[in-house]
């Protein structure tokens, strides 16, 4: 017998985001098509990966199923409600359950705001009868959580180093006890030494609240490490997804066997002897993404189109 | 065994910033020796001095607020740091080519890139406009941007980010230099773009044979392509040798922390553990920690490195040449089981 399928949490279905270009002189104009018919699940409890390159979509994409940049066709369904259609009050209540957490965790924070100003703002925003003593207990639980001493809370943001400074955004991102998280290379701006915290810490958070994460990332090593399953992107369309043992071990995408292919490798011998077979392999023409196919269960792959 | 001379010598340099908040001791007692044709990776973080002590050495740090508070830097034989300025601009765009991490922000975007890459060979080399044209276009050529001919007359803003990654290392080999710096030069690439310029780089080093410096937080990309390994932490050398020996076999905590703290591409998600990460962040380099600056993170850490700063040495039972600076004995402690 199957496993019944769980209800996925997050249910994006031919999410397109397209960017008019006009010429400067009014002529004809044309279409950028930033993400098109794009379509995914994320379980509950689960670790989406988004890969890709530079100008593939990933961000555009944490930013459509957010809302925070809306999509211009496709629907973006959370616990089955179409976010794209939901009137603003409702958005803004739904707001709570969704959460960003972005590269750059300095640019997120208000220089001028402490640290604890800082995390208590959504309970002021979005839970006005909380009394003031309760919101600092809260407040001080959040940074205990992240692993930052709740005596630093009226420090100020130049005060903390990167990544403290994103331990302070990832408190404020679950203080509303959210089921959903985007994390928009969330330790991209972070010293070698901090990464493995922050993964760490987003992966006890998960474990411990239940988070779905949509982890958008170019290290593909840690892609690996963290995700359930991934989707590799290129010029907006998804070119394959699988789950991650899967991609990673059976990539069938000539775009996805090129990306892992050029990760480099910290062990000297095996890394000499990668450049080495790069050297040697002819180069090979990657065909533009068509419908994604089935070719196992589970793992879809974009058929070339005009091959 | 030939012991001719290095090609650059850097002796206890240390370099200190000025700031309303204190002294900051960015750099502090570096010294190395490159080889000709040598490839040296320099690992490290922000705030190690990886990229700092560079920019001190060429006469590149503002003053105020830098400061060099000691040393002497020896490129074939004379003093960067004792070289007037005019001298030291002709070492620094004839024989010491250099590649940074933001193409965009170093290129001039109002002029073109054959202008750009021709610049250094009539300011240094003395070529006319039309040799040095000629010279440019070979340049393009040499680091594969295709239709190099008519490219030359195309500004910036019409190449991608690899190709103006290109563009900058046309620039720093112009004149042939015997020693190219490399700054985080693949770090906002895309990983294939990464790799190309990885092969690029190597690829050239075999057709002209310059030593290579190559700073990056990337310990994959220094795997594939560096002689000699470098870490830096806190404005120190903490382990240097052969790159095989330091991957296999590091004697500094620091290394081994970071060696561990990546997880393996190769490994699926069944049984995996936790990441190993540090703990704790880097010292504020205003206040640093008498002792070893890495002590406070250390889980090997005897009361000794906390007090005292461990000089960087050559590590006993491996290659001539691997130095670290630890007062505790890794592998002894590795054994143990200790501080897992």
């Amino acid at each position: 017998m199957r496993p019944v399928k769980p209800e996925p949490l997050l249910a994006v279905r031919n999410l397109s985001k397209h960017y008019p270009l006009r010429h400067w002189w009014g002529g004809k104009s044309s279409v950028f098509r930033a993400v098109e018919d794009v379509s995914f699940d994320i379980a509950p409890g689960e670790t989406l990966g988004l890969v890709g390159e530079s100008g593939s979509g990933k961000s555009t994409i944490g930013r459509a199923v957010t809302m925070l940049n809306p999509p211009s066709a496709g629907t973006v369904a959370f616990e089955g409600t179409d976010l794209s259609r939901l009137p603003a009050p409702e958005m803004r209540r739904m707001r709570r359950r969704i959460q960003v957490i972005f590269q750059d965790p300095y640019a997120a924070l208000n220089p001028r705001m402490s640290a604890g100003a800082y995390v208590a703002e959504p309970f002021r925003l979005h839970r006005p009868e909380m009394g003031s003593a309760e919101r600092r207990d809260a407040v001080a639980g959040l940074f205990q959580r992240v692993g930052l001493d709740p005596r630093f809370s009226g420090r100020y943001p130049h005060q903390f180093s990167g990544g403290q400074r994103q331990r302070l955004c990832i408190a404020r991102a679950i203080a509303l006890k959210p089921s959903f998280i985007v994390a928009d290379e969330p330790i991209a701006a972070l010293d070698v030494s901090i990464q493995a915290q922050v993964v760490n810490l987003l992966q006890d958070l998960q474990e411990e609240l239940g988070l779905s994460y949509l982890f958008i990332s170019h290290d593909l090593r840690m892609v690996r490490y963290l995700c359930h399953r991934v989707a590799v992107l290129r010029r907006g369309r998804i070119v394959e997804l699988a789950d991650s043992d899967t991609l990673y071990e059976n990539p069938r995408h000539p775009y996805t066997r090129a990306l892992l292919g050029a990760v480099p490798v910290p062990d000297p011998a095996a890394e000499r002897a990668r450049l080495r077979a790069t050297r040697e392999a002819p180069a090979v023409a990657i065909p533009e993404a068509g419908p994604l196919q089935e070719i196992a269960p589970g793992h879809w792959v974009a058929q070339a189109v005009g091959a | 065994m030939t012991a001719s001379p290095p090609l650059l010598d850097v002796r206890d340099l240390a370099v200190a910033f000025d700031s309303d908040g204190g002294t900051v001791h960015a750099v502090n007692g570096v010294t190395y020796a490159l080889r000709e044709g040598e490839t040296l990776g320099i690992v490290g973080e922000s705030g190690s001095g990886k990229s700092v002590h560079v920019l001190a050495m060429l006469g590149l740090v503002p003053r105020p607020p830098g400061r060099i508070t000691s040393g002497q830097v020896d490129f074939e034989g004379r003093d960067l740091l004792a070289m007037p300025e005019r001298l030291l601009r002709r070492v620094r765009g004839a024989e010491i080519g250099m590649v940074f991490q933001d193409p965009m922000s170093s290129l001039n975007p109002a002029m073109t890139v054959g202008a750009q890459i021709a610049e250094p060979l009539l300011l240094h080399r003395g070529l006319d406009a039309s040799s040095a044209r000629a010279r440019a276009r070979d340049l393009l050529d040499l680091v594969r941007i295709p239709d190099a001919g008519r490219r030359l007359d195309l500004y910036p803003h019409e190449f991608s980010g690899g190709q103006r990654q290109r563009v900058m290392i046309a620039i720093g080999l112009a004149c042939r230099p015997k020693l190219l710096i490399a700054d985080e030069a693949t770090t906002a690439l895309d990983v294939t773009v990464q790799a190309e310029i990885v092969a690029l780089v190597q690829e050239l080093k075999r057709e002209i044979g310059m030593a290579i410096v190559w700073i990056t937080h990337d310990l994959g990309v220094v795997a594939g392509i560096a002689d000699t390994v470098q870490v830096m932490y806190a404005g120190r050398i903490v382990e240097r040798g052969p790159v095989d020996a330091v991957f296999s076999d590091p004697r500094n905590a620091y290394t081994l922390g970071l060696l561990r703290s990546l997880p393996d591409l190769s490994r699926g998600r069944a049984g995996r553990q936790r990441l190993r990460q540090i703990e704790g962040s880097p010292p504020d380099m205003r206040h640093p920690p008498p002792g070893d600056p890495f002590a406070a993170r250390n889980p090997y850490a005897t009361p000794r490195c906390r007090a005292e700063a461990p000089p960087l040495a050559q590590v006993a039972g491996s290659v001539p040449g691997h130095l670290a600076a630890a007062w505790y004995d890794l592998p002894a402690l590795l054994k143990q089981g200790a501080g897992r």
